[in-house]
């Protein structure tokens, strides 16, 4: 059975800076990955995962922190994603966990969950396909915006949400709410798709830096 | 709880080590590990604080709400506690598992705080019996790294003291309905008097002696522990004892004067660094989560 390395600091906190309109709004998330041998499948490896947000992490105080219909959709959402993305014919009769915990929500939950997810796993060491980034975006104005904050979400207008394999262009998880007439839906995906890859920069570097620091402290 | 699986020579290093005042960081018997407390970290609360003791993480955050007053308390607002076990602290905390442990801390916040003397709740008061501040404080446990309910007080008393409730005004027309108004300042606010709210100092007792703020190892090794509520002036406001072992009332005095003396440091370092926060005001570098 596979062995994982044995966490000595299980929490990795990934913030995301969210990219366009205003760069220094941050949702901050933190998360865990670990493995385990619990009633696992017999040829890949299970990803569970938990969506909570913390009872003041919105404007108005949410009663319970997971477990109602929202989070168990995230939760699903998220599991749906990195599924996809996660290597997990490597581990079978496995278990990976990720939990998320929103600490201050300002929009963009399930995006900046993802991304910070993916952080986390290239952190645990864990294989996957690609990055997965991603982004929200929404029509207002006849204008296609992408990275929408809680005001614009609130507002009530289409908005999108995709999730992005930014080398191959795939994209996992794509979901719109409200009403988008069909002819704008290429521009909205498009300033989404612009964002992850965006977000993919960044990702990046931030992995790229953090490993260069990680060897030369070693020594190699 | 989360806990860790130690060996029985781990233990006997551990006991042995603090029959001789030694512990296995280095620490003596009645020091706290360094503690690193921040206020007004997340800007959806009105007061809120992250404390972080050694590997043990907390977050709180306080929301003041309108509300109605109690009907056994028609001149008083009221606090709300919960506590949400995160599952990055460990794995067991998924979904429900948290929820034992986080009934047994929200019991003991609401017995220190059930003194009347802890916090003015009469200020929270806006129109007898109809109108009053509520303060919800959360507390989330990010990780767990032994010591939870010193933390968990410390937080507790950091968010109350960086707690801005907006000031409102009550508007009485002619048909004796009222309104209640807001002020349009959003610096114009109410402070809470933090001086009486106590911090929680548990004792655990290893071996013949009893060590201050167990790591989870010494957790562990320990039988039994004593939680006191001490308030800044030495006062025991509260007392439980915690664990399967028991203690002789020999060492339950000893722990208790340990635990006041330890206290009042503990409430003078807390208190010095809340004034220094407070006095940078705006131009105060926020570390949040970054660090």
């Amino acid at each position: 059975s596979p062995h994982f390395p044995p966490l000595e600091n299980p929490g990795v906190r990934a913030l995301q800076r969210q990219v366009a309109c205003e760069p220094h709004r941050v949702t901050p998330v933190c998360w865990q990955m670990r493995g385990s041998r619990s009633k696992a499948l017999h040829d890949r490896a299970l990803v569970n995962c938990q969506y909570s947000m913390a009872t003041f992490s919105t404007g108005e105080r949410k009663r319970r922190p997971h477990g109602d219909r929202k989070s168990s959709e995230m939760t699903l959402h998220l599991k749906q994603t990195f599924e996809a993305a996660i290597l997990t014919q490597l581990y079978p009769r496995s278990q990976i966990d990720i939990y998320v915990q929103i600490l201050q929500a300002d929009g963009g939950n399930y995006c900046a969950c993802v991304n910070a997810a993916t952080l986390a796993t290239i952190d645990a060491g864990i294989p996957m396909r690609d990055y997965v980034c991603a982004s929200s975006a929404g029509f207002i104005e006849d204008t296609p915006l992408a990275d929408l904050n809680y005001v614009e979400e609130a507002a009530g207008g289409p908005q999108v949400a995709l999730a992005l394999l930014p080398k191959s262009d795939q994209i996992a998880l794509l979901e719109m709410n409200s009403r988008l007439h069909e002819d704008h839906l290429e521009q909205v995906i498009e300033a989404a798709s612009k964002a992850c890859k965006d977000v993919y920069a960044v990702l990046d570097q931030v992995v790229r830096d953090h490993v260069h620091e990680v060897t030369t402290l070693l020594g190699e | 709880m989360a806990s860790v699986v130690l060996s029985e020579a781990e233990k006997v290093y551990i006991v042995h080590g603090i029959q001789e005042d030694l512990r296995v960081d280095g620490r003596g018997c009645e020091d706290y590990r360094c503690i690193e407390v921040e206020t007004d970290v997340v800007s959806n609360t009105s007061g809120s604080a992250r404390v972080k003791l050694g590997h043990t993480d907390i977050l709180v955050g306080v929301k003041a709400e309108m509300g109605t007053p109690k009907l056994e308390n028609p001149n008083e607002g009221y606090l709300e506690f919960f506590v949400d076990c995160s599952a990055n602290a460990t794995p067991e905390f998924e979904g429900r598992g948290g929820e034992e442990l986080a009934t047994e801390i929200v019991n003991t916040l609401y017995r220190i705080f059930s003194n009347e003397s802890t916090i003015d709740v009469k200020s929270l008061c806006i129109n007898p019996r109809e109108h009053c501040w509520v303060l919800y404080v959360d507390v989330l446990l990010l990780e767990c790294g032994g010591n939870l309910f010193d933390a968990i007080s410390i937080a507790v008393k950091a968010a109350l003291f960086n707690t801005r409730i907006p000031k409102v005004r009550v508007l009485e027309d002619e048909e004796g309905s009222k309104e209640i108004e807001l002020s349009d300042d959003p610096f114009d606010c109410i402070r809470l008097n933090v001086d009486n709210v106590p911090c929680i100092i548990t004792l655990s007792k290893i071996g013949c002696r009893h060590v201050v703020d167990a790591t989870l190892q010494e957790e562990a090794c320990s039988l039994a522990s004593l939680l006191l509520s001490v308030t800044s002036r030495g006062t025991l406001t509260c007392m439980k004892k915690l664990g399967n072992g028991s203690l002789d009332p020999e060492s339950i005095f000893e722990m208790m004067e340990t635990g006041k003396r330890v206290g009042k440091t503990l409430h003078t370092s807390l208190q010095k660094i809340l004034d220094k926060e407070e006095s940078l005001g705006t131009t105060r570098q926020k570390v949040g989560f970054l660090g």
